[in-house]
């Protein structure tokens, strides 16, 4: 608005020692990201204030929304959008591209192998019981082989920067990663809302995801379908997640299905359309392993469709993600990783992973009891940020609490130490301030893999929390990757 | 391309019905001004209840037919599966299951206007506000079809999406007549008296027909002829000959286009119907009782709407097993 005002906002920014996704390390600004911060300094805070307001209206009026429900009512409620973007470099993007890249690669490596011949096990890279006794661990899936050996075809890695402004693996997510539409809607709302702050600022565009996911999953279609039908398996309206298979559905032109339009006969997946049964190729599926097909795992499940498991195995249809990928995103598994990169690439790890305690392991165990205050302990079967006690924020109290239940279940913790997440600028009521932010790439994988640049950066919105997770005040950015 | 999922038919179809349940009913209360009044003249919201049937379910919650209680019952209560509020939640409940199918403007449009009608509060159905709201429950209504012929992609969905709205529209005059039939002829005196014309004069008005209607008799008004003009007169949008007819173009050409071996039943009743309204006029359907003539249609209407829940949508039956939005019967 004027420049008095301008200067003011960004002057009185301080990212309080963290690493600046805007100014990178303290006293050494980063010069690609300075037209996009000037240009925030001249809107000023009155007017990012109206366009962030007009934002919000804007995903409410769209539905783009996650559905939150209470005893009585359900409430649709937004992902919180912050207006502020998270910049990328070129530099940087190629070392998550690659190093996403070479972590799926490893991942898929790792799967057909564990459901195969078992040699990472025989060789005592990775414990026999840590995979084989891990609940997402299917049997089932020994011995069947998958189109391209590609077992994760949608990955999310989570990725945190320390205070050097290193890249790290914070988890994997191989099963129905979400938080893609985001991305996309993001960028779109960016687009309408600050055309102004994108003017001549070449930004790699994200918008063909839809497209590149198909094309994926197409190529693994069964052979000799020329024209697959795909479709996106949903567990329907009341699924949390539902804006996004919607989205996913549209941008890719696909049904949207539920497990009551799928009839499978003779080992053939079908859907019930108007003229009767048709023929269905390829099943994007965000619904979890268990209820895919109550004949073969929970007896109970309403979503899925009996006798799903069987035409799988006879390849007449694909799965995205293949069954039990579970077992690869597990948080101990995780702690494997770098090893398992090096056991099948013969490859140092790109994107190393955060130093990471095996709580089943006695040393790890007595080490993490040790130094209880100054570790993150995280339940290696929970996702969305439950459970989780950070041990420099926890009180006398939590930590006992978090004594005990190590104590009592060690197999069932990881530790590792407090990664000082970076920060980025993020309008708050008073002025822009700095929040910690973390990454979710998402990389395609079918006959090859291909990673959206760009990625979903969640922003803990609540001062000085580390927990970026939706369920708990989370909130997103959009993220530019330059050109 | 693949064909539509049966499971979106007949969201589709329900989406359309629901969004023209709700015009209408919001017609029906603009005009009641006029439309209820009684034959002494004063204002009777009974027979608002009498047009839906709805006399029961409104005296199980409410002692007395107060205007103001009426107009919140048909309006905002949420506990009416016939209110406004509820027919435009199942709209847009029917519209998000439809998401990977229709427009993003058609969806927006339909959450916007859901979520106005959810923050009224009891004092914009007050009187002096009631024909504004009702202006706008109209017009928004009347977006929703607008984006909808502009913005839906003319596949089979959009073919269920025009049954529907053709279906409801048919039901919707049969309602309205009959209605009117049964408040006028108990009392044989009042027939063709000045507060009989104003009633039917209302009538039309609530079917946006009074202009047409002026166009094909520029003088005079009879009940007979009104009765006639909204049951047979083929140029009227909502007489029940045109939306039956198109009713029956659609079906035809939906069968024929995707090569559909369903629809037989519906069809057939939906032929049965063309005829019986081709094969009479309104001075042989009042010497043969309107009342009885209207029933006839209702019946057939439901008959239709159950072939195309059991051949095309996978249902048993219009009443049975509703997908979580799509219905009621």
């Amino acid at each position: 608005m004027n420049d008095k005002g301008a200067a003011g906002l960004l002057e009185h920014y301080d990212p309080q020692g963290y690493f600046c996704e805007m100014l990178g390390l303290p006293g050494q600004p980063t010069g690609f990201t300075r037209p996009v911060w000037e240009r925030i300094g001249h809107l000023g805070l009155d007017e990012l204030h109206a366009r962030a307001r007009d934002a919000a209206l804007e995903l409410y009026n769209f539905g783009i929304t996650f559905t939150v429900y209470t005893q009585k009512d359900s409430i649709d409620r937004i992902l919180p959008f912050d207006v502020i973007p998270r910049l990328i470099s070129p530099e940087d993007w190629l070392t998550i591209e690659t190093g996403a890249t070479q972590r799926v690669t490893a991942i898929n490596l790792f799967l057909h192998d564990v459901y195969h011949d078992q040699k990472i096990l025989k060789d005592g890279v990775v414990p026999r019981e840590l995979v084989l006794g891990n609940k997402n661990y299917r049997p089932e899936m020994c011995g069947l082989d998958v189109p391209f050996g590609t077992y994760v075809h949608i990955n999310g890695t989570d990725l945190v920067r320390d205070h050097a402004g290193r890249f790290l693996v914070l988890e994997d997510n191989g099963r129905s990663p979400s938080g893609v539409s985001y991305v996309v809607e993001n960028r779109h709302l960016m687009q309408r809302a600050f055309p102004d702050l994108m003017a001549d600022i070449g930004i790699k565009p994200v918008s063909n995801y839809g497209q590149k996911l198909h094309e994926a999953l197409a190529e693994i279609a069964p052979p000799g379908v020329d024209d697959p039908q795909v479709v996106l398996l949903s567990p329907g309206t009341y699924n949390s997640a539902y804006f996004e298979h919607i989205f996913l559905a549209r941008e890719m032109g696909v049904p949207l299905v539920e497990g009551r339009d799928l009839v499978v006969e003779d080992d053939r997946v079908y859907m019930r359309t108007i003229a009767g049964l048709e023929p269905v190729h390829v099943i994007y599926r965000r619904i979890n392993d268990d209820f895919l097909d109550p004949e073969a795992f929970d007896p109970t499940s309403m979503l899925g469709a009996a006798g799903l498991f069987g035409a799988y195995r006879k390849g007449h249809v694909a799965l995205a993600n293949a069954i039990g990928t579970g077992v690869a995103d597990d948080k101990a598994v995780y702690a494997y990783m770098p090893r398992i990169i090096a056991y099948y690439l013969d490859e140092e790890p790109i994107l190393p992973n955060v130093e990471t305690n095996i709580c089943r392991e006695p040393e790890a165990l007595k080490h993490t009891l040790a130094h209880l205050d100054k570790l993150v302990v995280k339940p290696v079967g929970e996702s969305g940020g439950y459970g989780i006690t950070i041990g420099p924020r926890a009180s006398r109290k939590e930590l006992e609490a978090c004594r005990k239940q190590l104590e009592a279940d060690p197999a069932n913790y990881i530790s590792q130490p407090m990664v000082e997440l970076s920060v980025a600028p993020t309008l708050v009521e008073t002025g822009i301030e700095p929040r910690h932010v973390d990454l979710r790439p998402f990389v395609v994988t079918g006959r090859s893999t291909w990673v959206l640049p760009g990625g979903l950066s969640r922003v803990a919105l609540t001062k000085g929390s580390i927990v970026v997770n939706s369920s708990q005040g989370g909130g997103s950015k959009d993220t530019w990757v330059l050109e | 391309m693949s064909n539509l999922l049966a499971r979106y038919a007949d969201a589709a179809f329900w989406m359309a019905r629901y969004v023209e349940r709700a015009e209408n009913l919001a017609r029906v209360l603009d005009v009641n001004e006029t439309f209820s009044r009684d034959t002494r003249g004063g204002r009777n919201w009974l027979s608002v209840l009498q047009l839906y049937d709805d006399g029961e379910r409104f005296h199980d919650r409410h002692d007395e037919a107060t205007a103001a209680a009426v107009r919140h019952f048909y309006v905002l209560d949420p506990e009416n599966p016939g209110s406004i509020l509820s027919a435009i939640r199942t709209a847009r409940e029917n519209a998000r299951t439809l998401r990977p199918l229709i427009s993003t403007e058609m969806w927006v449009q339909l959450n916007i206007f859901h979520n106005r009608l959810r923050a009224l509060a009891p004092e914009d159905l007050s009187e002096p506000r009631i024909a504004r709201l009702c202006g706008f429950i109209k017009e928004s209504c009347q977006a929703h079809t607008g984006i909808t012929e502009g913005t839906f992609y003319r596949d089979a969905g959009w073919s269920f999406y025009q049954m529907g709205r053709a279906l409801e529209r048919a039901d919707q005059a049969t309602r309205l007549l009959d209605v009117k039939y049964h408040l006028l002829l108990p009392g044989p005196a009042a027939v063709g008296s000045p507060v009989d014309l104003s009633q039917w004069n209302a009538l039309l008005r609530s079917a946006s027909g009074y202009h047409a209607y002026r166009r094909v008799r520029p003088s005079g008004m009879t009940p007979t002829s009104v009765a006639g003009f909204l049951l047979f007169h083929d140029d009227f949008p909502r007489s029940v000959s045109a939306c039956v007819k198109a009713l029956g173009a659609t079906l035809a050409d939906l069968r024929t286009r995707y090569g559909l071996a369903g629809g037989v039943q519906a069809m057939a009743e939906v032929e049965a119907l063309r005829d019986s309204l081709e094969g009479t006029n309104i001075e042989a359907v009042v010497a043969g009782g309107l009342h009885e003539f209207i029933d006839g249609i209702q019946v057939r209407l439901m008959a239709i709407t159950d072939g195309l829940s059991q051949e095309f949508f996978g249902r048993a039956s219009a009443g049975s097993e509703a997908p979580q939005a799509a219905t009621e019967g």
